[in-house]
């Protein structure tokens, strides 16, 4: 059933965007549609339509868990200056579809594409080289080191300095000046010394998104970024976000489930369901569309993402 | 001046900044200060240990990987200069050669060990650690034709670091503030400035780039390798860098006891002492080795003269001079170590530097 659905999404996903976006039909009810043999894979057809190369692309892309197919052949491209957030219920695989781009799981099958380069074999760190740059939905940071030291070393990373055996840190005053930069920018240089573990929820979940900033990747993906953060501390997060937008040559995957957040800054959604890709377009077709709100048992995008 | 020796890593308190002076300083003239063949020795023995123990901490504190085969590293060292100046004769050249080689032995081995083991999770390497420091030992005692075995080897360094050589006769008469001036002298501070440049060198790599990033490996692995560090490759040259230091730290002790012998330099009883100076002096700072050792082999040579000296003291009283026979120095030098991790659970330098 899921790889019905998958060809499907394959299929009628991605042809129309960036036109209106037809949502795809749930399996049970269109499960005797007509049998489509000449597959195109959405980032395909859309390279076409925008005459750009993506920046990102998986074909095909799935992971099984022994028996369960967690990530079910998602084919999907990301182009520059496009936001694209990620929703779907609870378990939809969503975090496990950023682990196969990012490398925290092998691939069972399929191909991740950054820049037209295959890297579905490349370790976590290759990927970063390569620019993919990842934030973690539980913080996941460097607790016992300060915060100037934690942008440092991602700076120190990018420039390919961890090798330096000889020289004393503090001849590095370029990291520091980088790092105090975006510190700037996320508003943590108060913080600057301040050991992590110490920090408030807040502005852990700031400095997570500022290591990826620090980092500069040609796509940012961010998942959840504002969980768990206050109502005042979030709007901090999603300004930055919204900043690196403006960046036109870099592509943004987010993984979101507040509905205000996803209308304000996403350009396009994609669903995911079971593992495998249940809609993808423009943000109002899909929130609008009849079929996504019977895939979800009737109750809509927006009941189920309020749930969760 | 003194930043730049230091690596920029300044002691950051008082208090420990004027223990590490005391340490460094009594070291430094320790023969002048404490005359006697014991005392010395113990110094000497002080100063290869904070070498020791910086290089496990180097592996233990900043790149957080747990290793048991830190004495194999300390006897790679002391036997390879053993062998060559058994096998060349006495010299300063056969020593070099014999640390030299020992050294790069002593990485190669780590080097292996490390990549087929830090690949997957360090805790195999500290498995695999266990195996082969066992192995080695065993090795070792073994075979006897070239070992020595159970024996270990006798051997004789140049003459100049030894007893019998005499020097300063028309300046100084061949003393100097009543201390003779002879090849013992010259060979504790052979063993003082050796582990002076080994610590600071130390203190250089733990400050460096690559030394942060062992910290990060240390703080969160997984992200370390997210950021773009490719963290196998850290640890092994972590490994590697900390073996070739220890083995070099073993050369010292070789030249300085002029003997080496599995009981001396590769067993497990040193390998836990090790620890224990790491935990005692706080992990992941380096001072912390410095201050670590100076108490353990304090305690080691000294603890029991003094309970000796305390139990004759309270000679006249019930139980007490029992308790404090010189006989029970383990007991107490055990319950001292527990009260010191209760106390300073982060160490000595963690607790002057005010973390907890």
């Amino acid at each position: 059933m899921a790889q019905s659905f998958a060809l499907w999404a394959m299929v009628s996903g991605k042809p129309n965007w960036p036109l209106p976006v037809q949502c795809l039909p749930y399996p049970p009810l269109f499960s005797d549609g007509p049998a489509v043999t000449q597959v195109t894979g959405c980032g395909q057809s859309h390279f076409e339509i925008s005459m750009t190369d993506p920046i990102l692309k998986t074909t095909d892309l799935t992971v099984r868990f022994g028996g369960h197919v967690a990530v079910d052949a998602v084919s999907c491209a990301f182009h520059a200056g496009e936001l694209t957030a990620i929703v779907g219920p609870n378990g939809a695989g969503k975090t496990t579809y950023f682990n196969l781009i990012s490398g925290q799981i092998p691939a069972s099958a399929g191909r991740v594409n950054l820049r037209g380069r295959d890297i579905t074999r490349a370790s976590v760190s290759a990927r970063t080289k390569a620019g993919i740059g990842r934030a973690f939905q539980l913080t996941n940071l460097f607790p016992g080191l300060s915060v100037l030291e934690n942008l440092r070393l991602v700076v120190q990373a990018k420039l390919g300095r961890g090798f330096n055996l000889w020289s004393m840190v503090s001849r590095h005053q370029d990291l520091t000046d980088q790092a105090e930069d975006i510190l700037a920018r996320v508003r943590l240089l108060d913080q600057r010394d301040q050991v992590v573990s110490e920090l408030s929820h807040g502005n852990q979940r700031k400095l997570e998104v500022a290591l990826l900033i620090a980092q500069d990747p040609d796509v940012y993906m961010f998942d959840e970024p504002t969980a768990g953060m206050s109502v005042d501390e979030a709007p901090v997060v999603l300004d930055l976000i919204a900043e690196l937008k403006e960046q036109k040559d870099r592509s943004i995957l987010l993984v979101e489930h507040k509905m205000d957040v996803i209308r304000s800054l996403a350009d396009r959604i994609i669903v995911l369901h079971n593992g495998a890709l249940a809609a993808d377009g423009a943000p109002a077709e899909v929130m609008a569309s009849d079929v996504v709100q019977e895939a979800y048992m009737g109750r809509g995008l927006e009941g189920i993402l309020a749930d969760v | 001046m003194i930043r730049s020796l230091l690596s920029g890593d300044m002691p950051r308190s008082l208090p420990l900044a004027l223990i590490l002076g005391c340490i460094l300083i009594c070291l430094a003239l320790a023969p002048f200060l404490f005359p006697g063949v014991r005392t010395v020795d113990t110094a000497a023995r002080i100063c290869i240990f904070i070498v020791l123990v910086a290089s496990y901490d180097l592996l233990l504190g900043y790149g957080g990987i747990v290793s048991f085969a830190h004495t194999m590293f300390f006897g790679i060292g002391a036997y390879g200069v053993a062998l060559t100046s058994a096998h060349m004769g006495r010299g300063f050249d056969a020593i070099a050669i014999g640390a030299l080689v020992g050294a790069g032995f002593a990485a190669a081995l780590a080097l292996l060990i490390g990549l087929f083991s830090l690949r997957v999770r360090a805790i195999f390497f500290a498995m695999i650690t266990l195996a082969v420091a066992s192995a080695v030992a065993v090795l070792v005692s073994q075979l006897s034709g070239l070992t020595g075995g159970e024996d270990g080897l006798t051997f004789k360094t140049p003459r100049e670091l030894g007893p019998a050589f005499k020097f300063g006769k028309e300046t100084f008469d061949g003393v100097l503030f009543g201390v003779k001036l002879n090849g013992k002298l010259l060979a504790y501070y052979f063993v003082f400035i050796g582990a002076l440049v080994l610590f600071l060198t130390l203190l250089r790599v733990v400050n460096s780039p690559f030394g942060r990033v062992l910290q990060a490996i240390r703080e969160n692995d997984f992200r370390a390798e997210s950021i773009g560090y490719r963290v196998v490759y850290y640890r092994v040259a972590a490994t590697c860098l900390s073996a070739s230091v220890a083995a070099l730290a073993g050369s010292l002790y070789a030249v300085w006891l002029r003997y080496v012998g599995p009981d001396t330099v590769l067993s497990m009883e040193l390998m836990i002492d090790i620890l224990l100076m790491v935990v005692i002096g706080g992990m992941g700072t380096l001072y912390g080795a410095m201050i670590g050792a100076t108490l353990f082999v304090l305690a080691q040579n000294y603890l029991q003269n003094l309970m000796g000296a305390a139990s004759e003291l309270v000679a006249d009283l019930p139980l007490l001079p029992e308790l404090l026979s010189a006989d029970r120095w383990l007991l107490w030098l055990g319950v001292l170590f527990i009260l010191s991790v209760y106390f300073f659970p982060a160490g000595v330098v963690g607790r002057l530097r005010g973390k907890r």
